[in-house]
C-alpha cells in the first residue's frame, strides 16, 4: 500500500516537468495581480478577476492578496527588485507618488493603451479620479478603479439613545462637539473616533477647507514641494481634538485602518473612515444597514469658503514590468490592457460601487446607480459622491489631491506626532511643527533620488 | 589534560570544514557584506538609480535625535525584559526544584510558553490587553484605571516588556532548574549543618554556583531583547504610540521595509552589527573570566 502511493507520486513527479509545458501552450496566459483588500472587500475584487476570466479564454488574471495596502506596496517594489513583480498592482493613493517617479519599472497606462491599441475612455471618468492618476498634461499613469473618499459614520441607536435625531448628523465642528458630549453623556463609550487619522484629519481636512497641505498645489507641482501643516486652522483643529480627548469624546482608534474596529463593534458613535468601509459596516455593525447613518465630514464654518470638495482616496491599478532589466511580452501588456478595459465598463463600475461603497468612478456608471433607484433605497449611499461635488465641484490646487514622494513615511510621521500630542506630550503647534520639519527631509531625500 | 588531533596535510581539515563555512559565508558573511556596502549608498526605492554617499548615512543616523531616542529606549527595553525574565525564572526554578506534589507537571507547565511563536504571544496579550476588546483592558477601564496602551507611551511600553519578558521566563527557567539540579547536594547539607538558614544558603551557596549559568542566560536574554523581539512589537504596538516602542531593530524594519529607505536602513544595521561586535569581545575578554565556574 505504502509502496505503491510512494510510486505513484514518483510517477506524478516525473511526468510534471513533462507535462507542464504542454500546457502552458495551449492554456491561457496568465497575469499576475496584486491587491490589497481584506475580506469582504478583497473577494469582491477577485470575483471581478474571476468574471474576466470567464469572459475570454486568452488570458487568465491570477489574484493573490499581498496584506494591506502598504503591505502590498513594499511587495510589489521588493518584487521589482528580485524580477519578480507582477503584472498589475493595485497601489493606495499614497503610493501614487513614488510610483510616478519610478520610471522603467512602471508601464504608463496611455503608454500601454497605445501600444495594444485597447480604448478606455477616460473622459468618462470623474474629473477628481482622473486629475489624481493623471500627469499634468492629462496622460493616464495608472488605472484608477476603487476611489474612496473619507466620510462620517455613525451609529442611529446611539443617537437615538443620546436623544440625537438619528437622520440629522452633525454638520459643523462646534455640533460635532457637542453631539459627542451628549453620546458621552448617554453612556456611549466612544462619541467620535477616526480610522485613517491623517487621512481624515490632516488631509482631507486641508482639502474641504481649501487649505495647502503642501507647497506646489499639494505637490502637483513638483518635487521640490515643501509641508505646509503647521498653519493655523490645521493647530485649531488640533487643539479640538486634544481638548475632545481630554474630555473623552474623542478616542485615538490606532493607526491606520484600525479604528474601523472601533465602529464595526458598535462601540463607538461616529467615526471617519473611508467610504469603501461601508461594505464592512452594513456586514458587521450590530443593527447592520438600518442603524449605520452616513454623513460629509464636518467643517469649521467660521472658515470663509468651507467647505470644498474633498479629495479621493483608495487605489489604482499600476501595470509593472518584472524587473529592471526585464520587460513584458506584447501578450501580456495586451492581457493588462483588456482587463483595465473590462474594469472600465460602466456595469462592473457601478457594481462595485453599488456593493462596496467605492465611489462610482465613471460618470455612466453613477447614471446607472441613480437611474436604478439604488440611492432611495440605501440612503447615504451617494453621500461620497456628493461630497466631492461639494462647492460646485470647482476642484482648487488644495483639493486635486496630494503628490508627495515618500508619502508613507510622512504619514506616519505625522501619526506619531499627533500621538505624542493626544498623550499630552506636546502642544499641537509642536507636533505640527515637527511634522514640518521631519516631513520635509523625507521630501528632501525623495527629490535627491529621483532626479532625474 | 588537553587532548589535541593533528591532520596530516591540509586538504582533510579544509575539505571537513567546508560545509560549515559555505553556510556561514553563504548567510551571515555574504548578507553582512551587501548591509555594509548598501550603507555607503543612496538609492530610490526601486533601485534604479543610486550615487555613493560615503559616510552620509551613517552621520544622519548618528546626528538623528529620533535615532538616539530609540537607542537610550532600547536599552531600558532589554534591561527591563532581562531583568524581569530572569527573576522570575530565578523565582519559579527555585519553587520547582523543592519537593512538590506534582512537579514534573508544573515544570512542563511552564515550559509551554517557549513554544508560543512571538507574534502569536503578541496576539494573546492584545486579546488581554486591548483596551477596547481587551478583558483585561476593559477590566482596568471598568475600574476606573485609564487604560489605553495605544496612545499612553509607557503603558505601551510597560505591555511589550511583559509581553517580551514572558516569553523568555520559560527559556530561563529550565536552564536555571538544569543549574540548581546539578548543585551537589552535600554542599547544601554541609551549609545546612553548620546552621544556615534556606535564604542564606540560597545567596551564599546556591547563588554564586548559578552565577555561570545566571550570566549565559544575561546575554541570551539581552540578545533576545535587542534582536528578537521584533513581532511582538510589530504584532503589538507597531513602534507606536509617537515612537515610545520603537527599539533600534524595529527602525531597521520601519526604515528599510516601509519607508524603503534601505541607505540608512543598512547603515543602522550596520551600527548595530558593530555592537553585537563589541558586546561579544567584551563578554569573552572580560566578563567571563570573572563569573565563578
Amino acid at each position: 500500500m505504502l509502496r505503491r502511493s510512494f510510486g505513484q507520486v514518483a510517477i506524478a513527479a516525473a511526468a510534471a516537468p513533462i507535462a507542464a509545458p504542454a500546457l502552458a501552450q495551449s492554456g491561457p496566459i496568465e497575469i499576475s495581480f496584486w491587491h490589497g483588500l481584506a475580506q469582504p472587500l478583497g473577494g469582491i475584487l477577485e470575483g471581478i478577476a474571476n468574471q474576466f476570466n470567464e469572459s475570454q479564454t486568452r488570458f487568465r488574471i491570477v489574484s493573490s492578496f499581498r496584506g494591506s495596502y502598504p503591505e502590498t506596496m513594499v511587495a510589489a517594489i521588493a518584487g521589482f527588485r528580485s524580477a519578480t513583480a507582477p503584472h498589475i498592482v493595485q497601489m493606495f493613493e499614497v503610493g501614487t507618488g513614488t510610483m510616478m517617479a519610478a520610471g522603467r519599472a512602471i508601464k504608463p497606462v496611455h503608454e500601454l493603451l497605445a501600444e495594444t491599441g485597447v480604448a478606455i475612455n477616460f473622459n468618462d471618468y470623474l474629473p477628481a479620479v482622473r486629475g489624481y492618476y493623471s500627469l499634468a498634461d492629462g496622460r493616464m499613469m495608472s488605472m484608477p478603479f476603487n476611489s474612496s473618499t473619507a466620510i462620517m459614520f455613525y451609529n442611529k441607536d446611539a443617537f437615538r439613545r443620546a436623544g440625537l435625531n438619528p437622520d440629522q448628523a452633525p454638520k459643523t465642528w462646534a455640533e460635532m462637539r457637542a453631539a459627542a458630549t451628549r453620546l458621552r453623556a448617554a453612556g456611549v463609550e466612544i462619541p467620535m473616533t477616526t480610522a485613517w487619522p491623517t487621512w481624515t484629519q490632516v488631509e482631507q481636512f486641508s482639502a474641504i477647507h481649501n487649505t495647502p497641505l503642501a507647497t506646489l498645489d499639494n505637490g502637483f507641482g513638483g518635487l521640490n514641494t515643501e509641508l505646509q501643516v503647521n498653519n493655523p486652522l490645521m493647530v485649531r483643529h488640533l487643539n479640538t481634538l486634544m481638548e475632545m480627548g481630554r474630555e473623552n469624546t474623542f478616542r485615538w482608534g490606532g493607526r491606520d485602518g484600525a479604528g474601523d474596529a472601533l465602529f464595526a463593534n458598535g462601540s463607538a458613535g461616529m467615526i471617519f473612515a473611508s467610504s469603501g468601509a461601508r461594505a464592512r459596516f452594513v456586514r458587521e455593525l450590530p443593527g447592520g444597514l438600518a442603524n449605520l447613518g452616513a454623513a460629509m465630514l464636518p467643517y469649521y464654518n467660521d472658515v470663509g469658503g468651507a467647505p470644498i470638495n474633498s479629495i479621493i482616496g483608495g487605489a489604482s491599478f499600476w501595470a509593472m514590468n518584472r524587473g529592471p532589466n526585464a520587460t513584458r511580452s506584447a501578450d501580456e501588456n495586451r492581457g493588462i490592457a483588456e482587463f483595465f478595459a473590462f474594469i472600465a465598463q460602466a456595469r462592473i463600475a457601478a457594481a462595485w460601487h453599488t456593493e462596496t461603497g467605492f465611489l462610482p468612478v465613471t460618470q455612466t456608471a453613477f447614471q446607472q446607480v441613480q437611474a436604478s433607484g439604488f440611492y432611495t433605497q440605501n440612503p447615504g449611499a451617494d453621500i461620497p459622491i456628493q461630497q466631492l461635488l461639494r462647492g460646485g465641484g470647482q476642484m482648487t490646487g488644495n483639493s486635486r489631491g496630494i503628490r508627495l514622494g515618500g508619502f508613507v513615511e510622512i504619514r506616519t510621521i505625522m501619526q506619531e506626532e499627533m500621538e505624542r500630542a493626544l498623550q499630552g506630550q506636546q502642544t499641537a503647534e509642536v507636533a505640527l511643527n515637527n511634522s514640518v520639519t521631519r516631513g520635509n527631509v523625507v521630501l528632501r531625500n525623495f527629490e535627491r533620488t529621483n532626479r532625474a | 589534560m588537553e587532548k589535541k588531533v593533528y591532520f596530516r596535510g591540509i586538504a582533510l581539515p579544509y575539505f571537513l570544514l567546508l560545509p560549515q563555512l559555505i553556510i556561514t559565508g553563504l548567510f551571515f558573511f555574504w548578507p553582512a557584506g551587501q548591509a555594509v556596502y548598501q550603507s555607503f549608498l543612496r538609492e530610490d526605492a526601486f533601485g534604479l538609480s543610486s550615487t555613493f554617499v560615503g559616510f552620509e548615512n551613517f552621520a544622519d543616523v548618528l546626528s538623528d535625535p529620533t535615532w538616539l531616542q530609540s537607542a537610550l529606549r532600547t536599552l531600558l527595553f532589554s534591561s527591563s525584559v532581562a531583568v524581569l525574565a530572569l527573576g522570575f525564572a530565578l523565582f519559579l526554578a527555585v519553587q520547582a526544584d523543592k519537593h512538590i506534589r506534582g512537579a514534573n507537571t508544573y515544570k512542563t507547565l511552564l515550559i509551554w510558553p517557549y513554544a508560543v511563536a512571538p507574534a502569536i504571544a503578541a496576539v494573546l496579550w492584545l486579546f488581554m490587553f486591548h483596551p477596547s476588546i481587551g478583558l483585561f483592558g476593559r477590566m482596568l477601564n471598568g475600574m476606573g484605571i485609564p487604560w489605553d496602551y495605544k496612545l499612553n507611551g509607557n503603558q505601551a511600553m510597560l505591555l511589550i516588556i511583559l509581553a517580551a519578558a514572558w516569553k523568555q521566563v520559560s527559556y530561563n527557567f529550565i536552564f536555571f532548574l538544569a543549574g540548581l539540579q546539578s548543585i551537589p547536594k552535600a554542599v547544601l547539607e554541609a551549609a545546612s549543618i553548620d546552621g544556615a538558614r534556606p535564604m542564606r544558603r540560597f545567596w551564599t551557596v546556591v547563588f554564586p554556583l548559578l552565577s555561570p549559568t545566571a550570566f549565559f542566560l544575561l546575554v541570551v536574554n539581552l540578545v533576545y531583547a535587542f534582536f528578537d523581539t521584533f513581532g511582538i512589537i510589530h504584532s503589538l504596538t507597531q513602534g507606536g504610540p509617537g515612537k515610545a516602542t520603537e527599539t533600534l531593530i524595529y527602525r531597521v524594519y520601519t526604515d528599510g521595509v516601509m519607508n524603503l529607505n534601505f541607505g540608512s536602513s543598512a547603515a543602522q544595521s550596520v551600527i548595530l552589527m558593530i555592537l553585537v561586535v563589541c558586546l561579544t569581545v567584551v563578554q569573552f575578554r572580560y566578563v567571563e573570566r570573572k563569573v565563578h565556574y
